[in-house]
């Protein structure tokens, strides 16, 4: 394992609660792994599936999403949209070989700085034992394309 | 006096099952009017031509070219470059050369489980020395060739530019005899750079003749698991109907026979994953975790919604079937064992 890999996690915050999580966390000086590139989102139910794998396609070792807990979601049900999703998600992204570890979905209230910390902590770990993702390198990489031609590689008259 | 030129015509097959090629013919008599606007320069499944003639061509001959199928080996790609260069206008034609289509879901697995499925494991299959195609064999009068099968299928924009995408699996007649007509009465098409011609720009459920009311899905049915109503959206009967995610332009053949949108014509406008967005649109209907919340158990409601999700058998085939090698993640990835295997 490289030594220097250090995940990196997409995180899609709501407005409403898991941002704010985020900053009770800065202002209480919680010390928690610096891995999140958090990203603020009007609500859970606003991120898209499609900005999950183009997170993971681009780059991304996790995706981590966070909102209000059920019944605060502050536009009602977004949030019991975006368990949805993610169940549904979840799923696919397994028959795709995409472990599940690499996609979370949390609930994290304003007033749990420590609870958003956590989950970054939990996932950060839970990713260095994964190794990195790194998609269009080992997915994609190399066009999927067989070498070219060698002398080795003539199979004998069958 | 001499006949003023004609431009010229061709349509090339790589990865397809020729439905394509049936669906133009299916144009009736209109096919007499290409004939006698263009000249047919490269046709394989209705006239004699070889590769090397069209290595002959000047760059640019070919006025129109079209390229149904998708890139699965090494001479694909080499005629689609050939291609590409010797035609003025390129149509990505059918789903398959937009977006892969059926040989794309084997980006769900791997080349050499795909080859063993069909040389080894297959139980009609008789195959007794084990013989794999190989890209060079030694025979006595030489070495013998054939094309390199890749790992990953891959759309015809992902290996050259392409002017238009004519989307469907196939493209129905009628889409394809409006195309000809504009082509030859010339009418301007729009811009060139991956357009799409031959189809709507709205949802399939548009052009669905069945009545839709609010969508409370209990759980998901596989086709032989219901009979559906005939007269209700099927969605709301728990069929996993693509037509919400599904561009227009066929008319809703197969919801008009009681039979669920399976996505051939691909993503709409803006949508760069067509099964992305179904289970943004599909999750978001289902029924579980609509009642009061208040002091709700979260673990529990979340295993509620998973065991709905649960009933929808095999998401990725299902939301892919014909747009897996142009999503975003495109294939499958494989760790360890799971290579050998081919499940991911």
């Amino acid at each position: 394992m490289d030594n220097a890999y250090e995940p990196v996690i997409i995180g899609f915050l709501c407005n409403w609660c898991s941002y704010r999580a985020a900053d009770l966390a800065g202002t209480s000086r919680l010390h928690y792994a610096p891995n999140m590139r958090p990203i603020r989102v009007m609500c859970s139910a606003r991120v898209e599936p499609q900005f999950v794998l183009k997170a993971l396609r681009e780059g991304a070792d996790g995706v981590l999403i966070a909102g209000c807990h059920p019944g605060e979601c502050h536009y009602v049900d977004g949030n019991i949209k975006a368990l949805r999703r993610y169940e549904l998600l979840k799923r696919m992204l397994r028959q795709l070989g995409i472990e599940e570890e690499r996609v979370q979905l949390v609930w994290a209230a304003a007033s749990e700085g420590n609870v958003l910390a956590d989950a970054v902590n939990r996932m950060t770990e839970q990713l260095r034992r994964l190794g990195p993702l790194r998609w269009r390198e080992t997915v994609l990489g190399g066009d999927g394309q067989m070498a070219e031609h060698t002398d080795e590689k003539v199979a004998e008259e069958v | 006096m001499a006949a003023k030129e004609k431009p010229k015509f061709a349509m090339y097959w790589a990865a397809s099952c020729g439905g394509c090629e049936i669906s133009t013919l299916n144009i009736g008599d209109k096919i007499l009017a290409v004939d006698e606007a263009f000249d047919i320069a490269f046709w394989p499944c209705v006239a004699d031509f070889k590769v090397k003639d069209v290595e002959k061509y000047p760059d640019g001959y070919i006025d129109l070219c079209l390229f149904n199928g998708a890139i699965r080996n090494s001479e694909n790609e080499e005629m689609a470059h050939l291609l590409r260069k010797k035609s003025k206008i390129l149509v990505a034609f059918g789903s398959c050369a937009s977006e892969g289509c059926i040989p794309g879901l084997s980006n769900l697995t791997t080349a050499e489980a795909t080859l063993r499925a069909v040389y080894l494991d297959n139980p009609s299959t008789d195959n007794p020395k084990r013989v794999l195609p190989q890209p060079f064999t030694k025979v006595p009068e030489g070495t013998i060739q054939i094309p390199v099968f890749y790992e990953r299928v891959k759309s015809l924009d992902q290996v050259v530019p392409v002017d238009y995408v004519m989307p469907g699996c196939p493209p129905e007649a009628h889409q394809i005899a409006a195309v000809m007509d504009a082509v030859i009465t010339g009418v301007p098409l729009p811009p060139p750079g991956r357009s799409i011609i031959g189809a709507g720009n709205v949802a399939v459920c548009e052009e669905c003749p069945r009545q839709k009311n609010v969508k409370r899905i209990k759980r998901f049915y596989r086709p032989h698991e219901i009979t559906p109503d005939p007269e209700i959206c099927l969605l709301e009967q728990g069929i996993v109907c693509m037509g919400i995610a599904t561009r227009a332009g066929c008319g809703a053949l197969c919801p008009r026979v009681n039979m669920r949108c399976e996505g051939c014509y691909g993503p709409l406008d803006g949508v760069e994953d067509q099964g992305a967005n179904m289970v943004a649109a599909i999750a978001s209907v289902v029924e579980e975790g609509s009642g009061p919340l208040a002091g709700i158990d979260e673990a529990e409601l979340q295993r509620r919604i998973g065991e709905v999700m649960d009933t929808l058998v095999d998401p990725a085939g299902t939301f892919y079937r014909f747009n897996m090698a142009h999503s975003l993640l495109m294939r499958a990835r494989f760790t360890g064992d799971s290579a050998e295997k081919g499940v991911a």
